[in-house]
Parts: C-alpha cells; structure tokens; sequence
C-alpha cells in the first residue's frame, strides 16, 4: 500500500501560470488551471524536472526542514554520493561529514559505503539467476516510479535491490540502537538529500523503510559551508567510508561500472531515459545485461536540490574515484540480504481511463473523435500540455476549452 | 452501449524513414495503456506491430497500418505495395533474411522479424504476391 507523500508543490503566489513546468513534466502530469501550475499527484513520478524549469521558482520540493530533527533524541544523518561534488577545493570527504555532524547531528553515515554492497548484490544477482536481461538499475526512485506506472511490463527487469540510502538507514539505525540503547521511535534517520523523487515513499515493496525525515542539501548547504571551512585537518573523525566505487554512484555511469560486465547502457535525463525504455518495449536493445537509468542530468548529481553543476560535480566525483582505493566489503552476506522481500507493484492505473474496458474503449473513441477537432498545436492555452491531453481531459470530465475550437465539443 | 464499439487507428509508414519508423506501434502502445490492457499482452503487440512497421520499411517500400481494438482483441494489418515475398515458407524462418548489408548494419534484418511477429500473435496470416506486395495480419487476444 502507497504511503503517497507529494514530491513537489506549488507556491500560489509566485506561480504566474506560464506552462513552463507542464511543457516539460514528462508523464503529463502537469495543468494549469485558473493561472496555477497544479500538480496531478497519482501521475507524478517526482522527476523535480518542474522544479528544475520554473522560471519563478513557485514549484518546490517537499522536505521535512532541518527542525524537524528536533522530535528526535539521537540523530543521525545520511549523506548520498553526489555531496562529494558539491565543493570547490575539497581534497578529503570528511571534512563534508564533519561539517554536516557539527550543524547539530549525533552522527554521520556514508551512503557510499552502503552502495558497494548494492553493487556486489547486482554483480551477482546478474551473473547467477534467470533474471531478465537487460536488469534494470533501481537505484533512482523517479525512474522506479516512471516504470511502474507506465512500463508496468518491465516491472520484472528491475532490479530486487534496495537502494544504497535505505540500507544505509537500516544499518545506521541498528547502530544507534545498540550504541544509545534509546528506543527506535527516539532515534531519528535524516536524509540529506538532492533529489525530489526520494522524498516519496517508494518503498511501499520493501519492508524496510528507516528513513524518519528528508533535509535538503539546499537548505543547509550554506551553513555547511562555513562548519565545513572551520575545520581543521587535525579536527576531523574519521566517518567517510565510501571507496572508489561507493563515490561514482553520485553520478551517471557510476553503478554500471562496478558490476563486472561491459554490456550496459546508460542512460540520463528523463526524456533520454524514456527513449531506451521504449526501445527495450520494443526488444529493440539487443544482448545487454544492465540499464543504468538516471532521471537527472548526469545522474544524482543532477538532482534539483544540488547547488552545482552537474558537470563540474561528475568531474569532481571522477577525481575523487581515481584518488580513493577500491575496497570490496569483506562483510558482505550475499545477494539475498540487499533485496527487497516484495517485488514493485504497478502503478499503471493512474493512466487508466476506467477500470470498466468496454467504458474505457468507449472514452478513447471519444478521445480521438475530440483529437481530429484540435489544430495539433500543442499551444498549451487551454491549460493542457498537449491536444491529446486535453481530448483526454475533456473526456476524463475536467473542464477545459480550446480557444481554436468554434463549434462545442 | 454495443458490445461491438471499437476503437479503429490508422497510420501511414513512410517507406524511407528509419527514425520514425515505429510511432505506429507507439500511439497503439499508448492507446493499449490507456484503456487498461495487461501490461504482457501490450508487450506482444507492441513487439509484433514494431517488426511488421520495420519489415514495411525495409521490404515494403511503406504502406498502411490499420489497427482495430476490440474489447477482448486487437486486430492489426499490415499492408504494403512493396516488391512481395517469392517463398513464404523460407521467410517465415528463422534468421533467413532477405535485408542488405547496409539495413544489417544498421542492426536490423537479422530474420527475425516475421517470425517474431507469428510468435507473439494469437493469429497471424501473410498474404503477398510478387510485384504486388504483402499484406499481414495479426490478432492478438486480450
């Protein structure tokens, strides 16, 4: 069952109503009714690309506030990969989960460290079972959600794993427990994230969901900065743990590469994403073994709640890749600890016209009779980003009109 | 409401164009989406309808797509003005193949596609004459 949370909304008073954020949201999930960009949730895959395009800022990304971590006792938080690329001048990881247990954290966790047993879990996962080729990485939470609602018949390409955060959280969790000896429900897990999709639950198919809150990288970004530039070399306890390896998962092409095979795609952008997987529909890919799908620009570092560009943050990544040494985790129990116990479920009936086919057969003839009408202009006036998503809408009973249109649909 | 309402698509292919070659199969993709078709069977029919608008491409100099949705099938033909098949028995095996150097390079033309396209269909027919072209058609049941 979805524990649905909104990845994104709108503040009203800075949207001017321009179709910016509908043009460009790749499941149509955007329309703009009376001036307003308002989101259609159950379509949403938390791609943040609408985050990424309003020129007034007006859309943002939901995250629970650096207060937040204040309900808790004991704190800890995550820090994801691509935070690594974040930083002019950086020659040493710990001085960013240094800075970051200093802005008021009991502790710090590495997700990197965490994403090499993904990456030995995948390696094998690929190598040993009947898995279906090409396996898809499940590591990005828009492109999980992208698929199941709609490519739901690649539901069994995706990869079983968890994500490296999520394990991460459980293990920073169990941690605590024993170190505190505090109940669970006082110790409080905070992703610091740059990625809108992460804050949605996407974990309705695992059993495992340990991360209490989501702070934004953005939030406290500058306050980090100045912990971080107070830090002396000989201040700083050693808490980063990520390798070679566990570093490149903060940006494109970084998973592929650790699992032992040269047959891989990798694909980032959303729309370029979307070009593969149409593809792959149609057995069009040929002999692959992974797809390594990114919804951001050159993969997490690419994420809307990142304060740099994601070409300098992959460079920075790459430099700090060639500099740490590759550490295979000498405590890794096998592929079977790192997967989820439910596969994902599809979420393909948010595009449904109804759950009655011979009704929905009847809305889609509809639909096209009301398409052939439309001057195919994809103008965006009517408050639709497309003709065919206004035919759809009309249909769907949401009141719309076309100002091309003379005659009454 | 009848029970015989169907929903009737219709797509020209354009004999020279490798890049948009598959938004047929595309829209009817969409459509299958749309009204709640099992994601296996639009599997299927999105992969038999792709080869068939290839083997247009690259056999038939182009033609007509003309798709029917019924509530519990899909009716699709296929049919070109192109050269025709000579032997359709060899054709219809696997990895015989017709396709030049060129269009192989291009990763197509590997035998597959009529055989492929029987595979994934429920029914399937071909009918083409030499000089005439080919016409195929695929039921695929829901």
């Amino acid at each position: 069952m979805d524990r649905f949370v909104k990845p994104v909304y709108l503040d009203a008073d800075k949207c001017n109503g321009c179709v910016a954020c509908m043009r460009r949201c790749p499941t149509e999930a955007i329309r703009v009714r009376d001036g307003k960009a308002q989101v259609m949730y159950e379509r949403c895959v938390g791609c943040g690309e609408c985050v990424k395009v309003c020129p007034t800022h007006a859309k943002k990304e939901s995250c629970d506030g650096f207060e937040s971590r204040k309900k808790f006792k004991y704190t800890v938080a995550l820090a994801c990969p691509s935070i690594y690329g974040q930083f002019n001048h950086l020659d040493n990881l710990d001085y960013v989960l240094n800075g970051i247990k200093r802005l008021g954290f009991d502790d710090v966790c590495d997700v990197g460290h965490y994403a090499r047993y993904v990456s030995a879990a995948t390696t094998e996962y690929i190598k040993n079972s009947g898995a279906a080729k090409p396996v898809i990485s499940s590591a990005c939470p828009a492109i999980l959600n992208l698929i199941r609602m709609r490519y739901a018949h690649l539901l069994d390409h995706l990869s079983p794993m968890k994500q490296p955060e999520e394990i991460a959280a459980a293990a920073a969790a169990r941690k605590a427990e024993q170190t505190t000896h505090l109940a669970r429900e006082d110790i409080g897990i905070f992703l610091i994230t740059h990625c809108a999709a992460n804050t949605m639950n996407r974990s309705d198919a695992s059993d495992l969901n340990e991360i209490d809150g989501f702070i934004s990288l953005k939030e406290i970004y500058f306050q980090l900065l100045t912990e971080m530039n107070k830090l002396k070399s000989c201040d700083l306890e050693k808490l980063a743990s990520a390798d070679a390896l566990g570093v490149s998962w903060g940006c494109s092409t970084g998973e592929a590469m650790g699992l032992g095979t040269k047959k891989f795609i990798v694909a980032d952008g959303i729309e370029n994403v979307m070009t593969v997987l149409g593809d792959l529909e149609h057995d069009k890919l040929g002999d692959i073994d992974f797809l390594e799908l990114n919804a951001c620009t050159q993969g997490c570092v690419g994420g809307s709640m990142n304060l740099e560009n994601p070409f300098l943050a992959r460079m920075r990544l790459r430099l700090f890749r060639e500099k740490l040494p590759l550490e295979p985790p000498n405590d890794y129990e096998g592929m079977e600890a790192y997967m989820r116990s439910r596969p994902y479920s599809s979420r393909e009936s948010a595009f449904r016209l109804s759950e009655n086919r011979q009704e929905a057969i009847k809305k889609m003839i509809r639909i096209k009779q009301i398409y052939e009408k439309l001057p195919h202009i994809n103008c965006g006036n009517c408050g639709a980003p497309t003709c065919m998503a206004f035919a759809e809408d009309v249909v769907n009973g949401l009141a719309v009109k076309c100002k091309f249109l003379k005659e009454d649909i | 409401m009848s029970a015989s309402e169907s929903i009737k698509l219709r797509y020209d292919v354009n004999g020279e164009d490798f890049v948009t070659c598959g938004q047929a199969s595309e829209d009817v993709k969409r459509t299958l989406k749309g009204i709640g078709i099992p994601a296996d069977t639009i599997r299927r029919v999105s992969i038999a309808m792709y080869e068939g608008e290839i083997n247009m491409v690259i056999h038939g100099g182009g033609g007509v797509a003309q798709v029917e949705i019924f509530d519990s099938e899909i009716k699709i033909v296929l049919a070109d003005t192109g050269k025709g098949i000579a032997d359709i028995d060899k054709a219809m095996q696997e990895g015989f193949s017709t396709a030049t150097d060129d269009i192989r390079e291009l990763g197509f033309g590997a035998g597959m596609g009529l055989p492929n396209m029987k595979k994934y269909s429920d029914e399937f027919r071909i009918d083409s004459k030499v000089g005439e072209g080919t016409t195929v058609t695929m039921t695929i049941k829901f």
